[in-house]
């Protein structure tokens, strides 16, 4: 059966008229991108509840800070590269006073593609994770981006949710469990420990497979929330593999790599390479093209899983 | 027309609370005396007439609300909110100390605090969400947000103001506290601002012109902008900053200094020989 590929941002798009159907305070805003992000799924089902800001990211983001400490539940929605130009008005308004707003942050990483440099957000992980409160986290296919949404509306406090423009492999059902700051443990092996998050679990299977047929068995987890980060997860695989590859389409300063190193380094230091942009901007091209120059490719974690367990040996 | 005993009457408090703010800002031996001494003449008439509160349920949902953007001026709003009884006044010798309720720059968990300020530009952003919430919820309260001059020079403030004009937001009464100085100089220096009536008439606001230190206009300007409908409405209230103490009048070095023991007495026999009549 061929499995069914739907962006994230579009199943942001209809959890977001789930969402309002059922709350009323659910408001939405977003800064002349609603057709990308797919916020304009509920702009055409509750007009009077959604809010267009114009090209404006700071006072969107200052609005919708107002429209929370009134009792509105604020969903504020650009493209990740463009909420950060707002990442002063997030620090000192959102994060500041733990605020319940969810910001959410669509075409993210380079597999945005064609673009090039200006769109394609690599450190958006970074700057949402280093202000305190807000939690981060970054769903790797529809059914997680649904179940995300609706946590979060549960969820009183400052988020930042990390979407992604293209169509990606449904490796949920409906009866998957999402719970904010617990891993999902893909696969289970013996020999390293990989975790990924958002596109980059797609990869990571593939990789698995390419590893497996070399009889190297891989842990595999889905890391959708960045911050909180499920300690337990990260240690308990760290101290069964003494080998750990992060991977993600992010640059590898402050991201999921950098997560899971503060982690071990305190806690229990082993093996480890972060999979990620190597403190580099990508350029124009198709994502599938991009992943492979830049090392973001199936292919290429199972090279470094391999190489890692080479020299482990 | 304003009425004269109740212009006397804020005047009166507007000079009591003139000396609080020299008292807290020379008791802590930190804080911003300059743009205290100048929005304080518009609080007066805000909080001790104009506004719908309730000290003893700052929380309660139908109040009108006051956002002060320029956060650094807390000392003339705390000597507001300690004197409404929103917090006990004992709680002003503790401004700027650690532990205190009463941060540099107000943070939300002190009663009677809308906004926590601090970052120039993004209470009027702020308030644009509390007033499209009063618009959803259909409510009677209105929502008023002080900005600074120089704040004026932040880019938020201009996407603030096209918004508030587009959703035609006449429950949102901003002032602008136009006392001329900023932290290094003269605003029309640094970088003017003006003709800035034009600009904000220009973003759909209705604007009214004032002398921001005369009760009587800022009473009348309050109550014009009550009968504005389908427009924000922007007082731009001319001020001095400083006002009341001549050596911290226009003058920037009192932007964010505290008076030593010498100022710290002038400046408080100066503020009660103010002659609160002839004061404007």
């Amino acid at each position: 059966m061929e499995i069914q590929k739907i962006a994230t941002r579009d199943a942001y798009g209809e959890a977001l008229v789930e969402l309002g159907k059922r709350n009323k305070n659910v408001v939405v805003l977003d800064a002349d991108l609603s057709d990308s992000t797919r916020s304009e799924k509920f702009q055409k089902e509750f007009p009077d509840r959604f809010f267009s800001m114009g090209i404006a990211e700071q006072n969107m983001i200052g609005t919708a800070a107002g429209l929370s400490v009134s009792g509105k539940i604020p969903y504020a929605s650009t493209f990740a590269i463009f909420s950060e130009r707002a990442i002063e008005l997030v620090r000192n308004i959102i994060s500041r006073n733990k605020l319940n707003v969810k910001i959410a942050g669509s075409h993210a990483g380079i597999s945005t593609g064609e673009d090039g440099k200006s769109a394609q957000a690599i450190e958006d992980i970074s700057l949402y994770r280093s202000l305190p409160y807000i939690t981060v986290i970054q769903p790797c296919d529809a059914v997680e981006t649904k179940k995300a949404v609706f946590a979060l509306e549960k969820y009183n406090g400052p988020s930042y949710m990390r979407l992604l423009r293209n169509a990606l492999p449904v490796i949920h059902d409906e009866n998957y469990t999402f719970e904010i700051g617990k891993g999902e443990l893909l696969r289970k092996g013996k020999d390293i420990a990989i975790f990924a998050t958002g596109a980059l679990v797609h990869e990571s299977l593939k990789a698995c497979e390419l590893l497996e047929k070399e009889g190297i068995t891989p842990y595999l987890a889905n890391i959708h929330t960045i911050k909180p980060l499920d300690r337990k997860l990260v240690l308990e695989l760290a101290k069964k593999t003494d080998c750990v590859i992060t991977a993600e389409d992010h640059n590898i300063i402050g991201g999921l790599g950098s997560a899971v190193a503060e982690l071990l380094a305190e806690e229990y230091p082993c093996r480890m390479k972060r999979i990620g942009l190597n403190d580099q901007y990508a350029e124009s091209g198709k994502p599938s093209e991009l992943y492979e120059k830049y090392g973001l490719s199936s292919c290429s974690i199972a090279k470094e899983a391999k190489s890692m367990l080479k020299n482990k040996k | 027309m304003a009425d004269k005993n109740l212009v006397l009457k804020l005047k009166q408090k507007a000079k009591e609370l003139r000396k609080e703010i020299i008292e807290i800002i020379y008791n802590a031996q930190s804080g911003h005396p300059g743009g205290s001494l100048s929005e304080i003449d518009f609080l007066a008439a805000l909080y001790y007439h104009k506004m719908k509160i309730n000290p003893k349920k700052p929380d309660w949902s139908e109040r009108d609300k006051f956002v002060l953007s320029k956060g650094h001026a807390s000392p003339g709003l705390y000597a507001v909110l300690a004197d409404k009884g929103y917090f006990p006044k004992s709680e002003l010798k503790n401004f700027r100390k650690i532990g205190s309720m009463l941060q540099g720059h107000p943070e939300l968990n002190t009663p009677g605090i809308e906004f926590a300020g601090g970052s120039l530009g993004q209470g009027i952003s702020f308030s644009i969400g509390l007033a499209l919430a009063g618009k959803i919820d259909r409510k009677s309260s209105k929502v008023y947000v002080m900005i600074g001059d120089g704040e004026t020079q932040e880019g938020v403030v201009w996407e603030a103001s096209m918004a508030a004009g587009f959703y035609k937001l006449d429950n949102l009464v901003a002032i602008l506290d136009k006392n001329q100085v900023q932290e290094t100089g003269m605003t029309k220096d640094v970088m003017d601002i003006d003709p800035v009536a034009d600009k904000w008439k220009a973003f759909n606001w209705h604007v009214i012109d004032i002398n921001g230190h005369d009760m009587e206009q800022i009473l009348n300007a309050l109550d014009e902008a009550d009968k504005i409908k389908g427009k924000p409405v922007m007082i731009i209230s001319r001020t001095i900053k400083g006002k009341g103490v001549s050596f911290m009048e226009l003058n920037h070095k009192f932007h964010g200094k505290a008076p030593n023991e010498e100022e710290y007495r002038k400046a408080i026999g100066e503020i009660e020989n103010i002659d609160i009549i002839k004061f404007k």
